[in-house]
């Protein structure tokens, strides 16, 4: 992958220094971002360097202190607006008891409420909207799974066995053709999209960069691991009812095979991984660490809130009421 | 007699030790998980190969995909749940 199309200011200063040899002087301030798009795609790209990096930057830029410096300022606003929204969404938790845990957070995944896009896709969506739709997930399940693999080596024995557990069935429980990331590549190349790591970034929506954003913040930091796995929780609750319709909307469309078996394996997977996420990773994580919870609640909120802003900006834009 | 039983007791606070976990769970209000290889009998007599380490058996007799839990089970009202 070589480096995205800039946004603003602030992408244009980092990516042109990227694009020299490490240790090259740069003085780069967040503060210069023009908006949220241009510090969207700025920590994007400062991430990547973490995952599969870019051709065209050497990998030294890793851990360059002044590539770290920006995306430590980045992130501060990330977290910040994060925590902002989350204010307004607490739970309202029965106990603090962690016996209470497992139905509280089941609840409060199950209470949000926000557009959804897989129903839209089921019975409405276009062949030309649902294209779309692939382009912009494919930003996230190309490197499925991937920001919650940084969370193992800082989890106690039990959570981290559990993970793990869930983590071997997204990575194809060994057989690379069953890998989830290559069942999306599959379908992408089925349905006539390109599927190399990356391909859509350029016209990745804000949101989708902001939402990929989050999940490589909430994994990357060891402060916010139980976050990251509420993140997971809430991710795999809310994914076999909507895969269902999404692999029904597909079919409907007349969309390939492929495709629709990455949802349909989805439905099944996910109806797996939400008990082991929530039950096995997240409670005795927490039972070992009560001060944890509202980590674990911080993460699932904010796997449900950028989840939205992806769908109902998308939404908007085809100018389908949500 | 064994060499082990010479060993001092381990304290348990000292080295916490980790149940061995089960293979079989019943999750409230959800599916049965069922860890490792099975071959499930559904009640027309079909036969069923798990696919995964860990398979979510439908106990709300709800799901599309039987044997297997699709979620379905958290569209029930509470009381028709498992
Ligand atoms: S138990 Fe989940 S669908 Fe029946
Ligand atoms: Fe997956
Ligand atoms: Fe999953």
């Amino acid at each position: 992958m070589l480096l995205p199309k800039a946004r603003g200011t602030l992408s244009e200063q980092l990516f042109t220094a990227l694009r020299e040899e490490p240790g090259t002087a740069v003085v780069l301030d967040a503060g210069v971002a023009d908006d949220a798009e241009d510090r969207a795609i700025a920590l994007w790209a400062s991430y990547e360097l973490h995952y599969r990096g870019f051709e065209d930057v050497d990998d030294r830029w890793e851990w360059s202190p002044d590539v770290l410096r920006v995306r430590a300022g980045l992130e501060e606003v990330l977290e910040s607006e994060l925590r902002e929204r989350y204010d307004a969404h607490r739970p309202e938790r029965t106990s603090d008891r962690v016996e209470d845990l497992a139905k509280d957070l089941f609840d409060y995944i199950a209470a949000h409420d926000g557009p959804s896009m897989a129903r839209y896709v089921q019975t409405d969506a276009t062949e030309a909207q649902t294209m779309e739709l692939l382009r912009q997930k494919s930003v996230y399940h190309l490197k499925e799974a991937d920001p919650s693999a940084w969370v193992v080596p800082r989890l106690p024995t039990g959570p981290k066995a559990a993970l793990m557990e869930l983590q071997f069935d997204e990575y194809g429980d060994g057989n690379p053709a069953r890998l989830h990331q290559h069942l999306f590549e599959r379908g992408l190349e089925a349905a006539g999209l390109r599927s190399e790591y990356g391909a859509y970034v350029d016209e990745a929506t804000v949101p989708v960069l902001e939402s990929n954003n989050v999940q490589s913040f909430l994994g990357l930091h060891r402060r916010l691991r139980a976050a990251s796995l509420g993140h997971l929780a809430a991710f795999e609750a809310t994914s076999s009812i909507p895969s269902r319709r999404m692999a029904q909307g597909l079919e409907r469309l007349g969309f390939p095979d492929e495709i629709v078996e990455y949802y349909r394996e989805h439905v099944e997977a996910d109806a797996v991984h939400e008990q082991l996420a929530v039950r096995d990773i997240c409670v005795p994580l927490v039972a070992m660490e009560p001060n944890l919870a509202d980590d674990v609640f911080l993460g699932a909120f904010a796997c449900l809130d950028t989840e939205d802003r992806q769908a109902r900006d998308l939404l908007e834009r085809w100018g389908v009421d949500a | 007699m064994s060499a082990q039983s010479a060993d001092p007791t381990p304290d348990p606070a000292a080295r916490p030790v980790v149940e061995e976990r089960p293979t079989i769970v019943m999750c409230p209000e959800g599916p049965m998980l069922l860890r490792g290889d099975a071959v499930i009998e559904d009640a027309e007599g079909n036969r069923h190969r798990t696919t995964r380490p860990v398979s979510a058996v439908c106990r709300c007799n709800k799901s599309a995909t039987k044997p297997w839990c699709d979620g379905t089970h958290k569209l029930l009202p509470k009381k028709l749940r498992p």
